[in-house]
This record gives structure tokens, C-alpha cells and sequence, in this order.
């Protein structure tokens, strides 16, 4: 009930992505797969903070293991690269996944006085997917990076015994 | 009672950027498992964390489900004057838990 695993992508196709992205040194995979690649709730939970605004892929770098054993406890970690000064600094960053049974996974508000752009904390994955980090800028533009995750073992979504 | 722990350097330099981590002992129930008679177990987690300095907000987190249990956040602020952080937890079932921590800048 909790598995919104409605996308064409096999778990081949998904671990050979994987595999590619860490040949290139681990580096997270930045998507530029169009916007119907993303599934509907995602798509929407985004528009909700952005609104009509456009989203470029950069500034943002979203550390989250590529491979994770454990679902219910995955390391994260979010940094956008600005000077955080008064006039230019980051408002807030947003974080999305693709199949949870929610598209949210937190938002974190900052501001100039936070001095360094970088948020930590530890989420849940229900399932292999893709995670999505939003930065909102102080003049207003937004800013994304996107890893593919693959989980093992997931959230436990199932029933309690 | 919930168990907190909250990291802050107890010092800091005037201008220095520091890092602030958070933990709070929390089940973040995430109200889509079910018990075994196939009974929803209803949501339980923390909505809303808030960090102040001298009363004045500079770190503020919106949670979801998707928050593992036990919700451990770390961030930064730039160390401006001696005062006191103020942190609050904020949750479902009128789970509301406060910290603070004092620190001095030289």
C-alpha cells in the first residue's frame, strides 16, 4: 500500500545508473531527465514551494550514501554554495523523495546568519528512488541537485508485530 | 520525558561559524504501518523544530514522515555575541519538548 512504484525504471536499469554515477567518483547525479520523467506527487510537492519558478540544477550538493543497507536511517546531508551575506544568502532548502508514501521530507529555513549553507539530518527511504535537495536564494532563484539512491533493506512501511 | 542532547561550543570567536547538533529521543511514528490485525498505527512524529538565539529565530525545520526516528539535526550560525540558544521541539499529540544552551563569545 505504502510502494507508489509506478515508473518504467527496472531495478537493472536503476543499478546500472547507480554503477555509472560511482565509476564517476560518487559524484551525485545532477538529473537532466525532463520533467515528465518525475512522478506526479513529487512534481507537485515541488510546485508547492516554487510555484511557477524555474528550477536549475546546481549550487546545491545533497551527500546521501548512493547505496544504503538501511532504510530507516539514511545519513543526509545538504550544503548550497553561497556567501550567506545579507544580500545573497539562502532562505531555505527543501528536501523531496520519488516513493515514500509522502513526497516531503523536510524544509529547513536559514538565513544570513547562519553563515555556512548546510543542513544534516538522517531520513527515511521506502525503496530505491530518487532524492531531491531545493535551495531558495534571496533573489528568489531556485536551485536543485538530485541523487539516486538504492536501499536495500526498506523503511519499514510493512506491519508491526 | 523525552531524552535531548544538544551540542554548542561552549566558546567561539566573534565571527566564527559554528556547529550546532541537535538530537531528540522521538519514535516519529509515521502513521503508514499497521499493527498485525491490519489496524493503521496512527501518526506520531515531531512537525516543527525551532532554534533561537537571544530570542531571535535563526534556525527553524519543517518534519515529515520521512524524518528517521530519533530526529537529529545539525546546522550552523555565525557566533556573534555571549547569549543562549533556545531550541523547541514541537509534535503530534502535544508533544512539545524545550533545551538551551549557553555559549560565550569573545
Amino acid at each position: 500500500m505504502a510502494m507508489r512504484n509506478t515508473t518504467s525504471t527496472t531495478r537493472r536499469k536503476f543499478l546500472h545508473i547507480v554503477a555509472g554515477s560511482a565509476v564517476a567518483g560518487a559524484i551525485p547525479v545532477v538529473s537532466t531527465r525532463p520533467a515528465e520523467a518525475t512522478p506526479a506527487m513529487l512534481t507537485a510537492a515541488i510546485r508547492n514551494v516554487v510555484g511557477e519558478a524555474p528550477v536549475r540544477a546546481g549550487k546545491v550538493k545533497l551527500d546521501i550514501p548512493p547505496l544504503v543497507e538501511n532504510g530507516n536511517t539514511v545519513p543526509m546531508m545538504v550544503s548550497v554554495a553561497s556567501p550567506m551575506t545579507a544580500e545573497d544568502h539562502v532562505k531555505s532548502i527543501h528536501v523531496f523523495n520519488e516513493k515514500n508514501p509522502q513526497p516531503n521530507i523536510g524544509n529547513f529555513h536559514l538565513g544570513p546568519r547562519a553563515g555556512r549553507a548546510q543542513v544534516a539530518t538522517r531520513i527515511r527511504l521506502a525503496d530505491s528512488q530518487k532524492v531531491v535537495a531545493i535551495a531558495r536564494l534571496s533573489d528568489g532563484s531556485f536551485w536543485s541537485a538530485t541523487v539516486d539512491v538504492v536501499v536495500t533493506l526498506a523503511a519499514c512501511t510493512d506491519e508491526v508485530l | 520525558m523525552a531524552q535531548t542532547l544538544v551540542n554548542v561550543p561552549k566558546k567561539a570567536r566573534r565571527g566564527d561559524v559554528i556547529e550546532i547538533k541537535t538530537l531528540m529521543s522521538h519514535i516519529m511514528e509515521t502513521g503508514y504501518r499497521r499493527t498485525a490485525a491490519g489496524d493503521i498505527v496512527p501518526r506520531d512524529i515531531i512537525t516543527s523544530f525551532t532554534c533561537r538565539f537571544n530570542g531571535e529565530e535563526i534556525f527553524r525545520a519543517d518534519l515529515f514522515p520521512a524524518i528517521a526516528a530519533n530526529p537529529y539535526l545539525a546546522f550552523f550560525t555565525v557566533a556573534t555575541e555571549s547569549g543562549k540558544f533556545d531550541f523547541e521541539w514541537i509534535g503530534d499529540k502535544g508533544f512539545l519538548e524545550t533545551a538551551s544552551a549557553q555559549i560565550t563569545v569573545e
